[in-house]
């Protein structure tokens, strides 16, 4: 894994991520770790204080996108779709780290797999599994 | 035996206008990201309004894929929400004026989401609608679409499933009876 803080100003670079307060904490060889504050905004539901299925897809959809991105000769990548599982609530006022791996890629698409956690390291919070575009370096023409 | 009055349409619309607006305003998230419902009788359309916070490309721009997939989960998972609340309203059995951020119905728990990403969000206003395709005891079923300019050309489409709360104690059917 190398260092995060190049990688971090791509993050930082996505206003939506910076938005959300998500923090890069690790990347590499088609695995990403991005981790994503507790935040009173964010809840998606007043009478638990738990955190809204939407933005922990966010968190999930930039974790699986990064990964992507950090597979050897990928150069571009987009959401073609996305699955999310949710096992259980997040418990309010906990951070949440997602990991997510790009398990095989192809020339023109990536297939990567995520789970989201709080601070219980047991059950996820959410899995997720989805199919991106991949636009590598190899791909004839190279444009 | 005369027929009970009709009520005056600015009391139903009223009524109607102000569950909606308690079920909404009492979401954080929904109001962060600046989404907003319009009705037409019992159907919803949902506005996502651009923002720059909203951008997951910078280079192009384009909307955060994880935006697209808020804005739909958060319109199915509402208008699942309303529809349940529509028939009591209908039915009577809830007075939306005991409605306010801290006496809501229980919100649905999403299951699973899965969101088709057909062309990517442009900078611009985003629409959406949801249709309930299976309601039960426990479980729903909801389709959800998105578009901007053209209601024809979706940018993305999503299904869900979510876990239907216990009605409690509003609408609670008498025990030992399994309604559907």
């Amino acid at each position: 894994m190398t260092d995060p803080s190049p990688a971090q100003r791509f993050i930082e670079a996505i206003p939506h991520s910076r938005a959300l307060g998500m923090q890069l904490e690790e990347i590499g060889e088609g695995r990403a770790v991005i981790s994503m504050p507790y935040d009173a905004r964010f809840i998606g539901d007043p009478a638990t204080g738990v955190i809204a299925g939407g933005a922990v897809s966010a968190l999930m959809d930039t974790c699986c996108g990064a990964a992507v991105m950090s597979y050897p000769g990928a150069r571009g990548t987009a959401t073609l779709d996305l699955r999310i599982d949710y096992m259980r609530a997040a418990k309010p006022g906990q951070r949440i780290i997602a990991r997510a791996e790009c398990f095989h890629a192809s020339r023109t698409v990536a297939f990567v797999r995520a789970t989201a956690h709080d601070e219980d390291e047991g059950l996820p919070v959410a899995t997720a599994s989805g199919a991106f575009t991949m636009e590598s370096v190899t791909r004839e023409g190279g444009k | 035996m005369s027929r009970a009055k009709p009520e005056p349409v600015q009391v139903v619309k009223q009524r109607r206008d102000s569950a909606l607006k308690a079920l909404i305003g009492g979401i954080p998230y929904v109001q962060w990201l600046g989404i907003q419902f319009d009705r037409r009788g019992d159907e919803l359309t949902a506005t996502l309004p651009f923002d720059e916070k909203l951008i997951g490309n910078p280079f192009l721009p384009a909307i955060h894929g994880g935006v697209t997939s808020a804005f739909l989960e958060i319109t199915a998972m509402i208008e699942l929400s309303w529809s349940m609340l529509w028939e009591e309203m209908e039915k009577g059995t809830l007075d939306p004026r005991a409605l306010d951020a801290q006496h809501l119905p229980r919100l649905p728990k999403t299951i699973d989401f899965t969101v088709d990403y057909l062309r990517s969000g442009l900078p611009r206003d985003a629409y959406a609608r949801a249709r309930v395709n299976r309601s039960g005891r426990r479980y729903a079923s909801v389709h959800v679409e998105a578009w901007q300019d053209n209601r024809a050309r979706l940018f993305a489409q999503a299904t869900g499933h979510f876990l239907i709360p216990t009605r409690q104690p509003l609408a609670a059917p008498p025990e030992g009876t399994a309604t559907e």
